[in-house]
């Protein structure tokens, strides 16, 4: 096992806990997506291309997107605008 | 020979009740039981009061941490079973694996025929150079073709639970958005066209290198997801709908079916199969691997969008 395949390694360890870790949903997602391209990479390493462009294309890919899509849906994330909409009418309810 | 029944005995037997109960005619308990509205409940205030009091004053004795001897006793012995528990579960699971063929050796199951003759005969037999396309596509095909419609399934299953009626269409939540994001559109015009080619690439080659049917397909969908987002429904609308959906499915789902069928009866009854082989290494070749690949790639394109597209607005 080459030294770029321990840090590879090493990269998917920190990216499933920091997963379970992350408080926010989003990031988790993001982190859940760089898992899955060291994922691939280590499949390339592990001589199995066939695996690493469907890791590619399916787990960083369209997983993440159906994630986003699910979490926007039940309103787990909100677009911009609104959450500085919100934060702006809690201060005011704060000051009054 | 059937009896003829008078109307009149006809009315008399059990099926006929039977048959006017179950199509609603008459209730069997229309005027045969007396019915009387029920009485509307009434709860008095004080009744309220009392009860959230004495609900409070059990709280109160049961979560009283410091008095209740029992409360402490069991949370103290909570934590230490969770953490035995958790050790005895540890050690199951590694006492296990301490029972599994150590890695690299000759007498792993792993090693026996099968894999031989794969990697042996694979090239001669299916004509494809990547022995795994050979493996999925031609020896293990039956698998395949389960995964595709698992997928098949798998939409029609979202389309059941996400799908919006025809009253709902103010529910889709795609009308709200910002659409003609001009940095996303830019994006996609260059990307687009070069992930879907890349998508058409691997399953095209997929018996001659790595890829097939399943990976070229989630690129061609993952494309496919891109422009969708960047020109919304009202351009993919012109080239991919619901119907387009359901044909290329059932097309390809069912060529696969019956390409399949042909190549089991010959190879199972040592018939001359007429579907040539092929040099091994040219674009034509390697028999149905090429086609069945196609069939495979095209129904995961779709299922893709599919998902996507129902996700987001509740129908194609």
């Amino acid at each position: 096992m080459t030294a770029f395949q321990i840090i590879l390694m090493g990269l998917l360890i920190v990216c499933a806990v920091s997963v379970s870790f992350s408080k926010n949903l989003l990031n988790s997602i993001l982190i859940y997506m760089s898992f899955s391209l060291v994922m691939s990479m280590l499949w390339i390493c592990l001589e199995s291309p066939d695996l690493a462009i469907t890791e590619a294309a399916v787990g960083a890919g369209i997983t993440s997107v159906l994630f986003f899509v699910t979490l926007k849906k039940i309103h787990a994330i909100e677009a911009v605008k609104e959450e500085k909409q919100a934060e702006g009418k809690t201060e005011e309810e704060n000051h009054e | 020979m059937s009896k003829k029944k008078s109307s009149e005995a006809y009315q008399k037997t059990f099926a006929f009740r039977f048959f006017r109960w179950f199509g609603g005619e008459k209730d069997p308990y229309l005027g045969e039981l007396e019915m009387q509205p029920q009485d509307e409940y009434h709860v008095s205030e004080e009744a309220i009061l009392r009860r959230e009091k004495e609900h409070d004053a059990i709280m109160d004795k049961v979560y009283d941490a410091q008095h209740n001897k029992g409360l402490h006793l069991f949370h103290s012995l909570y934590e230490i079973t969770s953490v035995l528990f958790c050790l005895f579960l540890i050690a199951l699971l590694l006492v296990t694996v301490s029972y599994l063929p150590a890695v690299g050796t000759v007498t792993r199951p792993v090693n026996n025929e099968v894999a031989k003759r794969y990697i042996e005969n694979g090239l001669e037999e299916t004509g494809a150079v990547n022995i795994v396309a050979g493996m999925i596509l031609d020896y293990r095909a039956f698998d395949t073709l389960g995964e595709s419609h698992v997928l098949f399934v798998a939409t029609i299953t979202v389309l059941i639970l996400l799908r919006l009626n025809k009253g709902q269409e103010d529910q889709n939540d795609r009308i709200f958005e910002p659409k003609n994001d001009a940095i996303l559109q830019l994006v996609a015009t260059f990307l687009v066209p070069i992930i879907i080619i890349f998508g058409i690439y691997i399953i095209l080659n997929g018996h001659l290198g790595p890829g097939g049917g399943f990976s070229g397909g989630a690129v061609i969908g993952a494309g496919l997801v891109l422009y969708l987002n960047a020109f919304g429904f009202a351009k993919t609308e012109r080239f991919f709908t619901e119907k387009t959906y359901k044909w290329v499915c059932f097309f390809s789902l069912s060529f696969y079916c019956l390409a399949k069928s042909y190549s089991f009866y010959t190879g199972a009854n040592q018939l001359h199969s007429i579907i040539p082989k092929g040099t091994p290494g040219a674009i034509l070749s390697s028999g149905l691997i090429l086609p069945l690949n196609i069939a495979v790639g095209l129904v995961v394109a779709c299922t893709i969008y599919a998902f996507y597209a129902m996700f987001r607005k509740g129908g194609f």
